[in-house]
This record gives C-alpha cells, structure tokens and sequence, in this order.
C-alpha cells in the first residue's frame, strides 16, 4: 500500500506530534507514504469562508501533484482532509470550474485520485496486522475517541463512517486492547478556528466536550485533527480558569496511541510534548 | 399602510438565484423544521439562528443576513448539513453569504473573525503555507491584543512546536496566480 502523503500546515509546526506518529505507525502496518513535494496549503476553513473558487483551487494543486505521482492522497489532518476530498468532488463533476481551475493552476486535473483520511486508510488494513504487533495492549485504558466535524461531515463528501455515531477509530483502538467509550459528544463541534477568532465561544463547546468524556469514564482522549487538539489540550487551562473546572484529561492522536500500543517508543511519538500532563496515562501502558 | 408586493417578490426571486448560483442550494426546499438550529453549537451566540437565516433569504430580505453576526460565528461544522431532512447543504449557504458580505465588507457585527481569514488567506498567498508564528504575532497585532494566548505560544515554542522561519515553496507562483485570478473574478462581478 502506498500513498501520496498531504501532511498540512500545522503538521509540519503545532501538531509535528501527529506527523510523526503517522509515519513511524505507516511504516508499521506497511503503508508506504510519500510526501507530496512541493505541497501547499488546503485553504481550510478561511479559504471556503471567503472565495468559492479559491476553495477549490487551492486543494486541487495539491491533488494535481499527487496524480502526477500516480498514487491516491492520504492525509492525517481531518480538516486537510475534507476540503481536499471536498475539493476533489467538485473536480471530477463541475466541469465548469474544472476548466477554470485547471487553466490557473496549469494542470489537466479531472478528480482521478482518491483522497482518504489516514484513520480510513488504517481501518482498511486487515485485523491481524495491526493485532500481530500490539506488545503493550492499552488493556487499562478507557479512551473517549473524539472526531469532530470534519472527518464524518458533510457525508457527501467524507461517507467512510457513520456521521452521527462514527466507530471506526474505536475499532481499531480496540485491536490495541483499549475500552472505547460510548458517549455522546463524538462529533460535537471543538469551535475550531474560533479558539482564535472569539474563543469565549470555543471554550464554551471545549468545555461541554471534556465535560461528557470525564463523565463517561475516560482516562484521555483520542482525536485526529490537530484543531480539535490544541483547542481540547492547549486550551484546557483556559476552560479550567474560565469555568472553575480541574480538568487534567490528556488528548492524544489516534497514532500516538495505536504506536504506544505497538512499543513504539514515546519519544519517537512524541508523546510528551502536549499541554496535559499524559505520564499517568503512559504508566498505566506500562 | 401600502405594501409594495411586486418589487418586493422580485428582489425576492433575484437573492433566491444568487443565493442559488454561489453555494448550488435550492433556498426554497426550507420547511422551517429548525432541526438546522437544534444541532448548531453556536446558534445561543448568533443574533439570528440558522433556520430563521434560511426563512429571510426565503423572504427577500438581504441586508438583515448579511449584516448579521450569524453568518460570522458559524464553525462550518456541517451538522446541519448532515440533518436537514431537505438535504440543503446549509454550511454550504452559510459559505456564500459570508463570501458576499466579506465582499460587500459588511463585517461589522464580527471583526476579529472577518480578520482570522483576512491574515490566513494573506499568509498562504505569501508563503504558499501557513505559517503559524507569524499569523499569530499577525492577528495580536491587527486587534490590539498582543498577548492573546503568550502562554501557549511559550509551551510550544519551547516545545519546538513553532517555527521561527516561514516556510518557502517552489510553487509560490503558481499560489499567487490562484489569488490573482480570485481578484479578477471578484472585479468582473
């Protein structure tokens, strides 16, 4: 298996934690990822809140490069994800903007690659290679795995899982040996950018989110955007302070946690370097 | 009191096909279930909810949505869009307002974030990435409010989570020319 890898903008800085997690975990389970050279940025949320075509463009440069490398796009990052799945869309049925967007970009695109998410690309591994290499099994660990948005939304354009109650990265963090917890804020909006923007708003939605995983029983929890990270981790002391909660709960990537359980080592996971203390967690892994 | 009916349907009927041609969404599919407002996680904060958005586009009336702080404080979460039993792409709708009041520069009723995407979009078009640092140092300066989340930018910086260079792209060009072309498509309109 191998794919052209779209890390984005914030892996390469605030989430270099996810990166690295999803290379050494790849190689592992023998998905090969070549990044795509050259890369640039997906637009995110700011490009499709200001300029349709831009949401569009910007992507499909990205898309273009990977089609040149003959391989199918895998990105980690869940908002990266969509819009270039969302962008991918468009490409191969507007042939309107197709037209348009090719002749800026100067590429002859028409939507030919398939973009999945890394979660994805992980649950289409068969059972026994992930459960062959699990040495430390995350048996006393109850993770509250949280996707978000835009892993599951809109499902017109994501659709690998269910948008409402999605179970796929409960599934594998099973195969690592953890209890995944039923509750009910999977999905549940983090704010996102208006962590930065109007984070009184953000905080409010952080606060709800760690509020219902505690409750369920969690240890930590697993996610796979590096937004929804840093607003559940980074944030966390500031949701402490603006509603007088003690929450310590530590918020991992899904990868960091699959490679804890294959002993790979939390250096080269960099485990350590979130807001949230997470030693208790990696000594209940042993 | 006169109303005047015919000019008001046919401002009505033009804002429906703008609507219509930016975002690919039949406005008038609404049924005002409000299932669009249940799901919203910021619909307490916004002046008018999402499914009362959908009902004054319905209504003619443009300048109360695009003045409005609503269009700003959505998340694009696509809840929404998930839910509506009419499968109109709300998030989608909520796009192409915000693309036109941007345009319109009716960002009154939400500065700061009309700002966020202003300083994004400017370092992609400069770098072709997005560089962090400087977006943040960026923002702080534009509102005012120069230490806004310092703590945090202490512990990854420290963490070596933050770069100190911009990052650079062989295609830088090829990313200005993208932007370009938006300028140009915005001046014809």
């Amino acid at each position: 298996m191998k794919y052209a890898y779209y890390p984005g903008c914030s892996l390469h800085a605030t989430a270099k934690e996810f990166d690295a997690s999803s290379r050494v975990v790849s190689r592992s389970l023998g998905i090969e990822l070549e990044e795509i050279e050259d890369w640039s940025c997906c637009g995110a949320t700011s490009a499709h809140a200001t300029n349709h075509f831009l949401s569009i463009a910007l992507p499909a440069r990205n898309l273009a490069l990977a089609a040149r490398m003959g391989l199918d796009v895998a990105a980690p990052c869940a908002a990266c994800y969509n819009r270039l799945a969302g962008a991918n869309k468009v490409m191969r049925n507007d042939k309107e903007m197709r037209r348009k967007v090719n002749d800026v970009i100067g590429a002859e695109y028409h939507g030919e690659v398939t973009v999945k998410s890394l979660l994805e690309v992980f649950a289409s591994v068969e059972r026994e290679r992930i459960s062959s290499q699990v040495v430390k099994p995350l048996n006393n660990l109850k993770i509250a795995c949280y996707y978000g948005c835009l892993l599951v939304r809109p499902p017109a354009v994501t659709g690998f899982d269910d948008p409402e109650q999605p179970v796929t990265m409960d599934r594998i963090l099973q195969i690592c040996g953890a209890e995944t917890l039923e509750w009910g804020y999977k999905t549940e909006c983090c704010g996102a950018s208006l962590g930065l923007s109007r984070e009184p708003v953000a905080l409010r939605l952080v606060h709800d989110i760690l509020r219902m995983a505690v409750d369920a029983g969690a240890d930590c929890l697993a996610c796979a955007c590096p937004l929804c990270q840093s607003n559940l981790d980074a944030r966390q002391e500031h949701v402490n302070r603006a509603f007088g909660t003690k929450f310590k709960v530590p918020v991992f990537y899904f990868t960091q946690l699959i490679g804890l359980a294959m002993g790979i080592s939390s250096r080269d996971l960099k485990v350590h370097s979130h807001f949230v203390d997470t030693s208790k967690v990696l000594q209940a892994i042993g | 009191m006169r109303v005047e009916l015919t000019g008001r349907r046919k401002e009505r009927e033009n804002l429906l096909i703008q609507v219509a041609r930016a975002s690919g969404q039949n406005i008038a599919k609404c049924y005002q279930c409000g299932k669009c407002t249940a799901g919203c996680p910021v619909a307490v904060e916004m002046d008018i909810p999402p499914h009362q958005v959908m009902r004054l586009l319905q209504l003619g009336l443009k300048d109360e949505v695009l003045d409005s702080s609503a269009i700003w404080l959505c998340a694009s979460c696509a809840t929404c869009t998930a839910r509506c039993p009419r499968d109109i792409d709300i998030a989608a709708v909520m796009d192409a307002l915000r693309a036109r009041a941007g345009r319109e520069g009716r960002t009154r009723s939400a500065k700061t974030i009309a700002l966020f995407h202003d300083i994004f979009l400017n370092a992609i078009q400069k770098h072709g990435r997005v560089f962090e640092l400087g977006l943040a140092i960026n923002y702080n300066l534009k509102t005012g409010n120069l230490f806004k989340d310092a703590d945090l930018g202490r512990v990854y910086f420290t963490r070596g989570k933050i770069g100190l260079k911009a990052p650079k792209i062989k295609g830088g060009d090829e990313v200005r020319r993208i932007f370009q072309k938006v300028k140009q498509m915005e001046a014809g309109e």
